[in-house]
C-alpha cells in the first residue's frame, strides 16, 4: 500500500518537475510558476513555526518527516530553475547571434557588387 | 571559418576554379583568416564574435539570399575535408532539378576512411534521425550539401554550435522537399582531425537538441 503512494508521488514529483520545466516562456506560465514559488515559499515559511503540521502531512503521503516533504519541493524547485534560466539564456543567445548577423551582413559587399 | 589561414586560401582557390561566387563566413577567426580567403578571392562575412559553425552557415545563407540571381547553395568547410568535385557534382544534380537538396554521405562508397568508434557514432546518429524525423539518410552529419533558394529560404538555423547539422535535417523533415544523398569522400587530415569535433560532443549535442 505504501509502495503504491510513493510510486505515485515519484510520478507526480518528476510529471510536475517536467511540464514546469518544459512549460513556455510566456506571461501566463511565468505567472503560474511565480505563484507556485511564493506558495512554496509561504509553505517553507510555515513550517518552521508548525513543524507538526507538515509532518501530518508527509505522514498521510507515506513520506517520513515535513522536512523531508520541504526537501522534495526544494529539488522541483532547483530542476525548474535551471530549466528557466537555460531558456532565459537561450533567448539571449539568439537576441546576440541576430544582432551579430546583421552586423555582419551589414558590412559585407553586397552580392550584386561582387559578380 | 574559424582559425583557418594555414589551408583557407586553397581551398578557396580550389573552389573559385568551379564556382565563381564563393562566399566565407569569418566566425572571429584571430589568425589573420580573412586576409587569406579575401586574397585567394572569396568574399568575406565576418561575425564580430565567434557563434559557432550552425551561426556562421545560417549567416552565409541569409548573405546569399540577397542575390536576385541565387541558384543553388553550397555549404563547404574551410578545413579542406571536402572535395570540390563533389559539390560540383551535387550542384549538378540540383540544377537539372532532380531534388530540392542533395545530402552529401560518407557511406554510399568506400573512399572515406574512417575509424570504427566514428562509424558507429555516425551511424547511430543516423538512425536516431531516421526515427526522429522519418527522413531516411545514410549519413545525418554531414557538412557537404547543395540546396536550391526554396529551401535555402526556408531554413533558420537557432542552434549555433554543432547540433545545427540535426536542427536543419529536422528543418528539412518539417519542409519535405524533393532531396536525394551523393557519395562524397571526407579527406581527414591531421590537421583536421586536430580541430574537429571530438565524438563526446555527440553528448553535447543531444543535449542541446532536447532542451532546444
Amino acid at each position: 500500500m505504501l509502495i503504491i503512494v510513493q510510486l505515485v508521488l515519484v510520478v507526480a514529483v518528476m510529471v510536475v518537475s517536467l511540464a514546469l520545466m518544459r512549460g513556455g516562456s510566456n506571461a501566463r506560465h511565468l505567472a503560474v510558476r511565480r505563484m507556485l514559488l511564493m506558495i512554496f515559499a509561504v509553505v517553507a515559511a510555515l513550517s518552521v513555526f508548525f513543524p507538526e503540521a507538515l509532518t501530518r502531512v508527509a505522514q498521510f503521503l507515506g513520506i517520513g518527516r515535513g522536512t523531508d516533504l520541504v526537501l522534495y519541493g526544494a529539488v522541483v524547485s532547483l530542476f525548474v530553475f535551471m530549466a528557466t534560466t537555460y531558456q532565459r539564456f537561450r533567448h539571449a543567445e539568439n537576441a546576440l547571434t541576430k544582432l551579430s548577423r546583421r552586423i555582419a551582413i551589414d558590412e559585407a559587399p553586397k552580392p550584386n557588387e561582387f559578380v | 571559418m574559424y582559425n583557418e589561414a594555414t589551408v583557407v586560401g586553397s581551398v578557396v582557390e580550389g573552389l573559385r576554379k568551379q564556382f565563381p561566387h564563393v562566399v566565407c563566413v569569418d566566425d572571429g577567426s584571430t589568425d589573420g583568416s580573412q586576409e587569406r580567403a579575401r586574397a585567394a578571392g572569396a568574399v568575406v562575412v565576418q561575425h564580430p564574435i565567434n557563434l559557432g559553425q550552425g551561426a556562421a552557415l545560417q549567416t552565409g545563407i541569409e548573405f546569399a539570399l540577397q542575390d536576385p540571381e541565387l541558384d543553388c547553395v553550397v555549404t563547404f568547410d574551410a578545413d579542406g575535408q571536402h572535395r570540390v568535385d563533389d559539390a560540383k557534382a551535387m550542384v549538378d544534380r540540383v540544377l537539372a532539378g532532380e531534388a530540392d537538396i542533395i545530402l552529401g554521405s560518407r557511406f554510399l562508397d568506400d573512399r572515406t576512411k574512417l575509424s570504427p568508434a566514428k562509424r558507429l557514432v555516425l551511424k547511430t546518429a543516423a538512425v536516431q534521425s531516421r526515427l526522429a524525423t522519418g527522413l531516411d539518410l545514410t549519413d545525418a552529419h554531414n557538412g557537404l550539401r547543395a540546396f536550391n533558394p526554396y529551401v535555402a529560404s526556408n531554413i533558420h538555423l537557432t542552434q549555433n554550435r554543432m547540433a545545427h547539422a540535426s536542427e536543419l535535417v529536422n528543418q528539412l523533415a518539417k519542409l519535405k522537399p524533393k532531396y536525394a544523398e551523393h557519395p562524397v569522400e571526407i579527406i581527414y587530415t591531421d590537421y583536421s582531425k586536430a580541430k574537429g569535433q571530438s565524438l563526446l560532443n555527440s553528448v553535447n549535442i543531444v543535449a542541446e537538441l532536447f532542451f532546444k
